[in-house]
């Protein structure tokens, strides 16, 4: 096991080497000017001398294989270099909106966990009655419904009936829990909502395609107690795809909360993503591709390893 | 109807309210709460161009002169006691107050207002200076601590003005010679509040600076910005996060806002300068013809759109190059006679069809390049297809993001753009700037290369006489219509909305001016 997790540590350097590579070129192909939108978005008479000295100062006017390898460089030392619209390091920039989103995909995680396990449980074990059917329509009115749209609804729902809206800005957990809470859990319900619908047909199906084995039959004609069926044979090898499904939707929500965090106003790491592309921010858009990769092939890991302690026949070294 | 006429009447009182209010004694204390809809990139006044830096800017700086919000375009003091010009008005002397201190207790003097000017005029290698060349005329002498001296080497209307941007923030000699980027990430300066705290993508915070050269202000104790997106201001407001937006809301957002908090809702309505235009490609053909731009023009009914579009988006007065109501503007019955803002449209666009047919136009197609932004470039941008439709006109509406756009419009990419003006004064130098041959100006888009426009801007530039500066003005604006390289649509609304307690700020028509907060208090 121990010699697993060194080998995949160890990919991962090549890994994100190649997604390094392939999105500094990538995203210079696109179209647009950081320079001038920062100078000129607001109507601004610019000369073009004015232009040329930010584009050197950004050192946007070196020939681009000098740009690239000072960002290889720069990557070796783990420095993803300056943001071209503030200045700032993007590696502070990332580590500012990280808290938030981070906190937020794990609240949605465990809303979805507690809301599509049990579920989706429920559904497998009473096939096609109203139980079923009741949850089969919940989760797909929640694959139906955009988180977005279902935040908003939240929003409207608060402004109108409570005339309270959740504060803008985020405070840490640790400093005031409550007031961290009352900005966080509405994005993540509304997200985790979503997510729970997911998960909850993954467990479903699932459950039902582990019911029909062998060995669960051979499990209730010895006269085992369904109870027990279900927790020593049943649940646990459902579990496994639900584990990829959630482990996947997870690092999804890292960065991937994107109108979410426009709707409730979360300066996470969805927001930083969109404004760096409209702005054209190449070296954020870098660091952020390259953090939201190294967060999928963590989390891709953790499923992994998580594989191996719901199946003990999977022999992972 | 009935509503938007109990709109009409609450606004009415609100105004009203907000005069009585005027008079009441101001009171001290108390945080304001606004939100702020875009986020400065860095701090540094003189290489920027955006309200997102002025916005919370503004209350750490003070200006050498600065334009009065309850008086606009008066030009006003702030570290300026008093001025004199010279009787050929070549040289501007300014008396600078004694005993102004900069937030870290140095004092401030007439040298730390010449080596901001220096770093405007001439900016050090590494710093971006983005008027260099408005202010280029201009040398600054410090003769001793208490005078600033501006010395034109060429005549230049609009000094006063242009020395009162809010963009030309007074930063310490000592520092920048020490570091002269330091504006870019620290804020020192000498104004009402002193800075507290910037959380990146959050929020910004100031509290008062009991060292403000004016005595008994700031009235507030500070201030704290949200920055929000656009859509967020009003749930903002009637959420109670904040108690205002200063650039500006459309209708739509003033009617939900009043509709919800009536009585404690404090709107001012005004002209802005801002306006959208058609920029049209004359290196492309046929709009290298100035029967077909002249038609194009001529389809549209402003004066029709300015009373369905102010309904719908911040759209809303018909005018020329120059802001409507502005002292230089052409007046309105000069207006109508030029192509495009005829109050008989129908007769308009009979003109312009034999417009058309005369470049040998039939079965005309071409594409309208916008930015996607919904508020109000999709409005302007979908009502102007409709109005060449009607002259038998087909358009494909192209809209991209900003930086796309701004791609196309800069290469010249485009037959017909969608492009705004917006500056911080009204003054015709700074006005025309999109009107103007490549040559002379960078965003002179549209590509002509008709020197004509380019002289009779310099003309006006260096004539100082008023009278004689606005006849040049109007001849400029009525030969620009008339060319029609580029062309306004109509000219912004602006419409601020906030809660009745704030007091003592007032709208001028540009949403960079008057955010100093020195004189703003609250009612509670």
């Amino acid at each position: 096991m121990l010699w697993y997790v060194i080998r995949r540590l160890l990919l991962v350097i090549p890994t994100l080497a190649g997604v390094a590579v392939a999105v500094f070129f990538l995203i210079r192909v696109m179209p647009g000017d950081v320079v001038v939108v920062k100078l000129r978005a607001d109507g601004a008479d610019v000369s073009e001398e004015t232009i040329r000295a930010e584009r050197k100062r950004l050192g946007l006017d070196k020939p681009l294989y000098v740009q690239f390898s000072d960002y290889m460089v720069g990557l070796a030392h783990l420095d993803l270099g300056k943001s071209l619209w503030t200045g700032d390091s993007v590696n502070k920039e990332i580590a500012i909106r990280v808290p938030v989103s981070f906190q937020i995909a794990v609240m949605a995680s465990i809303i979805a966990v507690l809301i599509a396990i049990p579920l989706g449980t429920v559904s497998a074990l009473y096939r096609d009655t109203w139980i079923d059917h009741s949850v089969r329509v919940l989760a797909v009115s929640g694959l139906a419904i955009p988180s977005f749209w279902l935040g908003m609804l939240i929003i409207l729902m608060l402004l109108m009936m409570f005339n309270w809206l959740p504060k803008i800005g985020y405070v840490s957990i640790f400093e005031d829990p409550i007031a961290n809470l009352s900005v966080t859990i509405w994005p993540a319900v509304s997200v985790g909502y979503r997510y729970a619908a997911v998960a909850t047909r993954m467990m479903r199906s699932a459950l039902l395609e582990v019911m029909r084995e062998d060995y669960i039959r051979t499990a209730r004609a010895k006269g085992v107690w369904m109870r027990l069926i279900m927790r020593r044979h049943a649940l646990r090898n459902a579990l496994l795809p639900v584990v990829t499904v959630i482990g996947l939707e997870f690092a999804f929500l890292i960065g991937g909360l994107v109108v979410t965090e426009q709707v409730f106003n979360i300066n996470g790491i969805g927001k930083l993503f969109v404004d760096a592309t409209t702005r054209g921010d190449f070296n954020l858009i870098q660091g952020l591709v390259l953090f939201i990769a190294t967060m999928f092939i963590f989390v891709n890991l953790i499923v992994d390893l998580l594989y191996a302690w719901l199946d003990p026949r999977i022999r992972l070294s | 109807m009935q509503r938007l006429f109990v709109c009409a009447l609450t606004v009415g009182a609100a105004l009203a309210a907000t005069s009585a209010a005027d008079a009441q004694t101001p009171k001290r204390g108390g945080i304001l709460n606004f939100g702020v809809v875009a986020e400065p990139p860095n701090y540094d006044c003189h290489g920027s161009t955006t309200f997102a830096l002025v916005h919370p800017i503004a209350p750490h700086y003070s200006l050498l002169v600065k334009f009065d919000g309850k008086d606009y375009p008066k030009v006003v003091p702030d570290l300026a006691e008093s001025w004199t010009v010279a009787p050929d008005g070549m040289t501007y002397t300014f008396k600078i107050r004694i005993g102004v201190k900069f937030h870290d207790g140095s004092p401030l003097t007439a040298d730390d207002i010449k080596a901001s000017y220096d770093r405007i005029i001439d900016p050090p290698q590494g710093v971006i200076s983005i008027r260099k060349a408005y202010y280029a005329d201009l040398l600054v002498e410090a003769p001793n601590p208490t005078s600033v001296v501006f010395k034109l080497k060429n005549p230049m209307a609009g000094v006063l003005e242009a020395l009162a941007s809010p963009f030309n923030c007074i930063y310490s000699a000592k520092k920048l010679q020490e570091n002269p980027r330091y504006p870019e990430t620290q804020i020192m300066g000498s104004g009402a509040f002193t800075f507290v705290e910037h959380v990146k993508g959050s929020s910004w915070e100031g509290k008062r600076f009991e060292g403000y050269f004016q005595q008994g202000k700031p009235l507030l104790d500070g201030f704290k910005i949200f920055f929000v997106k656009s859509g967020a201001v009003v749930p903002g407001i009637l959420g109670g996060q904040f108690d205002a937006e200063f650039r500006g809301r459309n209708p739509s957002e003033r009617g939900q806002l009043l509709d919800k908090m009536k009585d404690n809702l404090t709107v001012h309505e005004g002209t802005w300068v801002n306006n959208l235009m058609l920029v049209f490609n004359t290196t492309r053909k046929p709009f290298d013809d100035i029967k077909v731009r002249q038609a194009l023009s001529m389809a549209i009914d402003r004066w029709g759109g300015s009373e369905a579009l102010s309904r719908i988006s911040i759209l809303k007065f018909v005018g020329g190059v120059m802001r409507p109501g502005y002292a230089m503007s052409l007046p309105e019955a000069e207006l109508v006679k030029l192509p495009g803002y005829a109050k008989d449209i129908n007769k308009s666009r009979d003109d312009a069809r034999k417009l058309l047919e005369a470049a040998g136009l039939k079965d005309f197609k071409f594409k309208l390049l916008n930015r996607n932004i919904p508020e109000p470039y999709t409005p302007a941008g979908v009502y102007s297809i409709d109005q060449w439709r009607r002259i038998g006109v087909a358009v494909e509406h192209e809209q991209l993001e900003t930086k796309l756009y701004q791609d196309r419009v800069a290469n010249g990419d485009f037959d017909v753009a969608v492009e705004f003006q917006a500056d911080f004064m009204d003054d015709p130098t700074a006005q025309f700037s999109k009107f103007l041959t490549k040559k002379t100006s960078p965003s002179g888009y549209s590509g002509h290369t008709d020197s004509k426009i380019d002289e009779m801007y310099i003309k006006q530039r260096q004539t100082m006489d008023v009278a004689e500066r606005t006849k040049l003005v109007r001849e400029m604006e009525r030969y620009s219509l008339t060319q029609a390289y580029s062309v306004p649509i109509l000219w912004w609304q602006r419409i601020i909305a906030y809660n009745k307690k704030i007091k003592g700020w007032h709208m001028t028509p540009s949403h960079y001016l008057w955010q100093d907060l020195t004189e703003v208090w609250l009612d509670q």
